[in-house]
């Protein structure tokens, strides 16, 4: 058992900031959205106004330092080990069986966490910042050009809030699949997790 | 052991203090909201005359009619009766163009309504708010020049009125009663000035008949209210005259109502003062694109004395058992009967209806034929992709009036008249006649079959501007059932969404929570099983 460590320190800021955005993204969006009551309307908008600015602000960084450090490389998808990890996740994980791939320093995510976090950052933050940023300043119609009105823009938004609470609730428990219930959460705080060498590890 | 001290301190910072700094920015952030504009305008009323007009001998004779003193008045006010008589305070008619149907001259004097049904061939009581003289029938002078009225207007004394059933005429030594004393004319004429109030107010708060009946945001409470009900004319704020905002050049006054006008020109918008950016606040500053001040700033009208909502003329005509009309009270005090204009509903502190509107209406016309029900006496342009069109409050006023059930047409009726006997609706109680007169009056067909049918009227709500406190909060259109839920030709966030997205979108938070709980329940299992 060796303690390594895999998420560098913007890695562990930019989700911890992250998490805390889109929590109150979440929270002020669906208050607009008319689902429940929370801040208030008025509050709800400016705080989803300003959080959507940072969220925006916090993204080009870590675009920045995705290109800057190549771990842009972590988050593409592979072809290997889909079924078995899939298969891990409905029968291994009962059976005590170990995790079928292995987590390392270099290759943190497991394929599906790949595919996964890869729709995030492809489809769903795109879309949600483009789509949010329209919805800023776009909309009105003719102004400055013709959007057809609002609805096309909010009910994409609206899809991907929908995907981003179902995203956040699994993720919120698939954390406690490592190699202890806590061991995937200890490492995202101090940056370090204890991987064993033949043994292969947790993941999320 | 240091190396673990520093590692603890650095994931203390990069995983909770660096991340709720940038929360906190954020929350700082969103608190900022704008500082509204003040503003600092001269009031009408600190105008100081540059001449006395008490020392004009002119104006020092025994007037025989209220015509000398206008003659007096031209004498040295050269050119202003050609001011006057080009407007539609005179001509009760202006040329505009209705979209959809070119140049039309209407007004007062050829369009029907939704209260007395219309003007022309009632002239004794209602042609008492024309500023001319005398406008008792058709023989009426429009060319001369001593036919207008310069002191209702103009007079401070608050001693000049119009008589009761003289189409405008002060009370004339044949007519003066106890109620209407011939005007003092040189006392009158020597103490004149710009519009007050109560000048404007002697007629536009008491049209359709009483108090507030017609317009519901305008009416003689405003002589001396608080803040609550108006923020600009009340006695404890700015005390502003009707004058302040509708600013007038060479007697071209500012402003319009839409009940007898049609085109996008000569308005008041409130951004001449306050500008077009009031708020200082982007979020409240950018709804002035879609949204009309007065749709957040008037939430209620009606504020003081109610105002009238729905007039069923069908149950007119009624009579006690003498044959005279009688009236009958709401709880509040208000007429709900009489027979002489049939059922009321009035009510006050009234929440406005809100439709597009981009400054252009069309009316009835009298050469109209009806094409739908109710009737729209005037109907508001503008829709959401109409980038000219904003969200106004409005008063709708609904009834039933008669009609002509063979030329589907609405009918001008002959209600008023001096004396019994003339074939008035008020004085005889009998429609075919009072029909047949009011339109032969108007040079319109009458077929002699006639019944009662819906209408309504569309009146935009401009005054009774509420403290800023009292203004609309977002949640009161930004909600499910909020006042704009009839308003649905566009996308309103906090109204609206897409029913198949947000069924789809909760249905797959279910479904993944279903999932985390199975396959929790799942790994206990087996943890105690594999024990």
């Amino acid at each position: 058992m060796e303690k390594v460590k895999i998420y560098s320190r913007f890695e562990r800021f930019w989700h911890w900031t992250q998490m805390m955005l889109i929590l109150l993204l979440i929270i002020t969006g669906f208050e607009i959205h008319g689902t429940f009551e929370a801040f208030g309307f008025e509050t709800s908008v400016r705080l989803h106004s300003a959080a959507g600015w940072a969220f925006l602000i916090l993204t080009i960084f870590a675009i920045f330092w995705m290109l800057v450090t190549g771990q842009s490389r972590q988050f593409v998808p592979v072809r290997n080990n889909i079924k078995s990890q899939i298969m891990y996740y409905i029968s291994g994980i009962f059976k005590k069986e170990p995790h079928p791939v292995k987590k390392t320093a270099d290759s943190k995510l497991n394929p599906l966490q790949r595919i996964i976090y890869f729709g995030l950052i492809i489809l769903v933050f795109p879309v949600q910042l483009i789509t949010g940023f329209s919805y800023l300043f776009f909309h009105y119609p003719d102004k400055p050009f013709a959007f057809e009105g609002l609805e096309a823009i909010a009910v994409l938004h609206t899809l991907g809030a929908f995907l981003l609470v179902a995203f956040v609730l699994a993720h919120f428990y698939l954390i406690t699949t490592g190699h202890t219930i806590t061991s995937n959460l200890q490492a995202m705080i101090t940056g370090y997790e204890e991987l064993e060498e033949e043994t292969e590890t947790a993941t999320n | 052991m240091k190396n673990q001290f520093s590692k603890s301190v650095m994931a203390l910072l990069v995983s909770l203090l660096l991340p709720l700094a940038v929360l906190l920015l954020t929350l700082k952030v969103a608190a900022h909201k704008g500082t509204p504009d003040v503003v600092d305008v001269k009031l009408k009323a600190e105008h100081i005359s540059s001449v006395d007009h008490s020392q004009f001998e002119i104006l020092q004779q025994d007037f025989e009619t209220p015509h000398d003193v206008t003659a007096a008045c031209l004498s040295c006010h050269t050119g202003r009766d050609e001011e006057i008589m080009s407007t539609a305070h005179w001509k009760w008619e202006r040329e505009e163009e209705i979209p959809g149907r070119g140049v039309v001259s209407v007004g007062k004097k050829n369009l029907l309504n939704n209260f007395c049904t219309g003007a022309n061939g009632n002239n004794g009581s209602c042609m008492r708010c024309h500023i001319g003289l005398g406008w008792k029938d058709k023989s009426f002078d429009f060319a001369d020049n001593r036919n207008i009225d310069c002191l209702v207007c103009h007079d401070q004394t608050d001693t000049y009125f119009k008589q009761k059933g003289q189409g405008g005429m002060p009370a004339t030594a044949e007519t003066a009663n106890s109620a209407y004393q011939v005007p003092d004319y040189p006392y009158v004429a020597q103490n004149v000035g710009l519009p007050k109030k109560n000048n404007c107010g002697i007629c536009h708060f008491y049209g359709g008949g009483g108090n507030n009946v017609k317009h519901g945001d305008l009416e003689e409470a405003l002589l001396s209210c608080t803040k609550e009900v108006d923020v600009h004319m009340a006695m404890d704020g700015p005390d502003m005259a009707c004058i302040d905002c509708h600013t007038t050049e060479r007697h071209n006054i500012m402003g319009k109502l839409y009940s007898v006008s049609s085109a996008n020109t000569n308005r008041i918008h409130c951004d001449q003062c306050h500008t077009t950016t009031p708020h200082n606040d982007k979020v409240l500053d950018n709804h002035f694109e879609k949204v009309a001040c007065q749709t957040c700033h008037i939430p209620i009208y009606a504020k003081a004395n109610a105002t009238k909502l729905y007039w069923d003329w069908s149950s007119a005509g009624l009579t006690d058992e003498h044959g005279n009309g009688y009236s009958e009270d709401d709880a509040d005090g208000n007429h709900n009967y009489l027979s002489i204009k049939g059922n009321f509903v009035w009510d006050d502190h009234v929440k406005p209806e809100y439709y597009w509107f981009n400054g252009t209406v069309d009316h009835y016309l009298s050469t109209d034929t009806i094409s739908e029900v109710p009737v729209k006496i005037n109907s508001l342009f503008g829709e959401y992709r109409d980038s000219t069109a904003k969200i106004w409050p409005v008063k709708v006023h609904r009834g039933k009036q008669i009609y002509d059930t063979e030329n589907n047409t609405l009918i001008s009726l002959k209600l008023w008249a001096a004396e019994k006997g003339e074939g008035a609706f008020w004085k005889d109680f009998d429609w075919d006649t009072a029909a047949r007169l009011g339109m032969e009056y108007n040079d319109r067909p009458y077929s002699g079959n006639y019944d009662f049918i819906a209408s309504e009227v569309y009146w935009p709500i401009n005054h009774m501007v509420s403290p800023k406190e009292e203004t609309l909060s977002c949640t009161e259109c930004h909600s499910r059932d909020g006042r704009l839920a009839q308003l649905n030709d566009f996308y309103l966030p906090g109204r609206d969404y897409n029913k198949t997205v947000d069924y789809a979108g909760f249905g797959l938070i279910f479904m993944t929570l279903i999932g985390i709980v199975a396959h929790f329940f799942g790994r206990i299992v087996a943890y105690f099983k594999n024990r």
